[in-house]
């Protein structure tokens, strides 16, 4: 399981982990859940057509996902942002579908493209990955505060000179540079959970900021690497272990704050009753 | 309560500014001259010509529809007058000039699970426009602590924002307004949906902010009469159409009867004044009883 083979995987699903719990948590922030599943469906159709093109499938990825999140940006300005988000990904799955059966590409490859290949990374591509990932955490730290206000309160940051459409165009091309780190580790499918599950498990369980997006980001990881060690072992497929454990955090979490929240009741009682 | 060399931002106000009702000389925070909105083909705002200066509290008077959050938000700079300017310390707005403009917008939805401190709102309040991650100081909390204790929050400060009270929740947007220092303090409705006793805590809070710490408070209501006590100006608003003086000055039926272009009563009952339509209503010691010839 740590054999040089494996090592490039830890990497690269590290980083990957690590991006996801960090901008998961503006995502989960700003109520953005079904954005961060379209923008890596525009992933996958973007990779499936670099593959009939013969092109580079990271260039293909990169290109759709910023494509996706420009279209949801712009469309979603002028209607509603739902409708445009679900339509992104109708048409996004469309097309994916639609080069996949033009080309001849191994189902294994398709299949890599929509629950990842975190087993046999090859070492460019994880410096590709932590490349992009340091990017992406870069970004993150320069536009902390303006999207952290934006996202809580959208009409609040517009009276601080922070135009809603301007935040909700950086959050977008942030969530394309990470949805082209991640996806061609976890796929297009998981992206999704990782991104979701840590930062809600977070959310509910600190108050704190700062202190969500560390625990986003440590649950994020422990998701990883407990998938990666239980699909070694068992041989089973990754995916179904990120997925069920991203959703199991996140009861867990809900399920710890509800009895901390009535453990602080009683005590209170405890209190009034004791005056 | 001030130690030197630190940013406080009402003691700061406080020192410099000796506080005092109605001080002739103080020059005009905002103005707003001869302007015209439309929106969407329909005129919202015409010729709405008012201004208001440091340590005044001005009311915003008007039912819904009447104009009052667009006329904000042309102060803002977030909707554009087609005619007419807005002058900020005597210079037209600019976008840098708005900064600094304090504003608690009238409906802020927060999630309940929202990961967020009121005195992480608060500290927002001070720099959400920069970039970079703010690392924690001894200044800032200490900023925070003492803007939260300035408006009555002190208890509230590690409670999420989401699950704040409406009166809660407005002392700390306010909180969150004035950490960077404004000179002009706009509420839209802060007084919606909270209750009687909430409600008059807020209007406290904000004249002591207007009378005791210099700040220019504009607010809107639909109700004149929680202001009553503690409004120096009033800007009364109906059919997109502004009348602005003191209270004795503009709630005159003669006045509100051309503002509305429909005859308008104006009883004062035991120090409540109410706004009636029709001009046959037998006025019960009617303001204009007590007052000379308006101005307008």
């Amino acid at each position: 399981m740590f054999s040089s083979f494996m090592v490039n995987t830890w990497l690269a699903a590290t980083t990957v982990a690590a991006i996801a719990g960090v901008v998961g948590f503006f995502v989960v922030l700003r109520g953005a859940s079904f954005v961060a599943h379209a923008v890596p469906k525009s992933a996958f159709a973007g990779a499936a057509g670099a593959s009939l093109l013969g092109i580079s499938t990271l260039g293909g990825l990169g290109a759709f996902s910023l494509l996706g999140a420009l279209t949801i940006g712009w469309l979603g300005r002028r209607g509603r942002h739902d409708v445009a988000t679900a339509l992104s990904i109708v048409v996004m799955l469309g097309l994916g579908a639609l080069f996949l059966s033009w080309s001849a590409e191994y189902a294994s490859e398709i299949y890599a493209l929509l629950f990842g290949q975190v087993l046999g990374v090859s070492g460019s591509e994880v410096l590709v990955t932590v490349v992009l990932g340091a990017v992406s955490l870069l970004a993150v730290a320069t536009l902390y505060r303006p999207l952290l206000l934006s996202s809580a309160t959208p009409e609040l940051a517009a009276t601080r000179g922070l135009r809603s459409s301007r935040v909700e165009l950086a959050f977008l091309l942030l969530v394309a540079l990470v949805t082209t780190t991640a996806v061609p580790v976890v796929g297009a499918l998981l992206m999704f959970s990782l991104m979701i599950g840590p930062a809600g498990a977070a959310q509910a369980l600190s108050r704190r900021p700062a202190t969500a997006i560390c625990l986003s980001t440590a649950i994020a990881l422990c998701t990883v690497w407990l998938s990666i060690a239980a699909s070694y072992l068992s041989n089973w497929p990754i995916g179904f272990f990120v997925g069920t454990l991203a959703g199991l955090a996140y009861v867990a979490a809900r399920l710890a704050a509800a009895a901390l929240r009535r453990r602080a009741v009683s005590v209170e009682r405890l209190g009034a009753a004791g005056r | 309560m001030a130690r030197p060399g630190r940013r406080l931002l009402l003691a700061d106000a406080v020192s410099t500014c000796p506080p005092g009702r109605h001080g002739e000389a103080r020059a005009e925070v905002l103005a707003l001259d001869g302007v015209d909105v439309w929106l969407s083909g329909r005129k919202v705002l015409s010729e709405v010509s008012f201004a208001i200066r440091a340590g005044e509290f001005t009311g915003v008077i008007g039912s819904n529809g009447a104009g009052k959050t667009t006329m904000f938000r042309v102060v803002l700079g977030l909707e554009a007058a087609s005619s007419g300017q807005v002058l900020l310390d005597g210079e037209s707005a600019s976008h840098r000039s708005r900064r600094s403009i304090g504003y608690v917008p009238q409906k802020v939805v927060l999630e309940p699970d929202l990961p967020l401190r009121a005195r992480d709102l608060v500290g927002l309040g001070l720099d959400a426009h920069k970039l970079g991650v703010p690392w924690p100081s001894r200044a800032r909390r200490d900023a925070v602590d003492e803007m939260l204790a300035g408006v009555g929050a002190t208890s509230l400060a590690d409670a999420r924002v989401g699950t704040l009270s409406g009166g809660e929740l407005q002392r700390v947007l306010i909180a969150h307004a004035l950490m960077s220092g404004p000179r002009l303090l706009i509420l839209d409705e802060p007084l919606a949906n909270l209750d009687i006793r909430s409600g008059q805590e807020i209007v406290e809070l904000l004249a002591g902010l207007a009378h005791g710490h210099n700040v220019a408070v504009l607010m809107a209501a639909h109700d004149i009469n929680p202001l009553l006590e503690v409004m120096d100006r009033v800007v009364y608003l109906a059919g997109g159409r502004a009348a602005s003086g003191t209270v004795g000055e503009v709630v005159r039926p003669d006045v509100l009867s051309r503002l509305y272009g429909h005859p308008v009563s104006v009883l004062d009952v035991e120090g409540r004044i109410l706004v009636i339509a029709g001009s046959n209503i037998q006025a019960v010691g009617t303001l204009e009883d007590d007052l000379g010839e308006h101005r307008h």
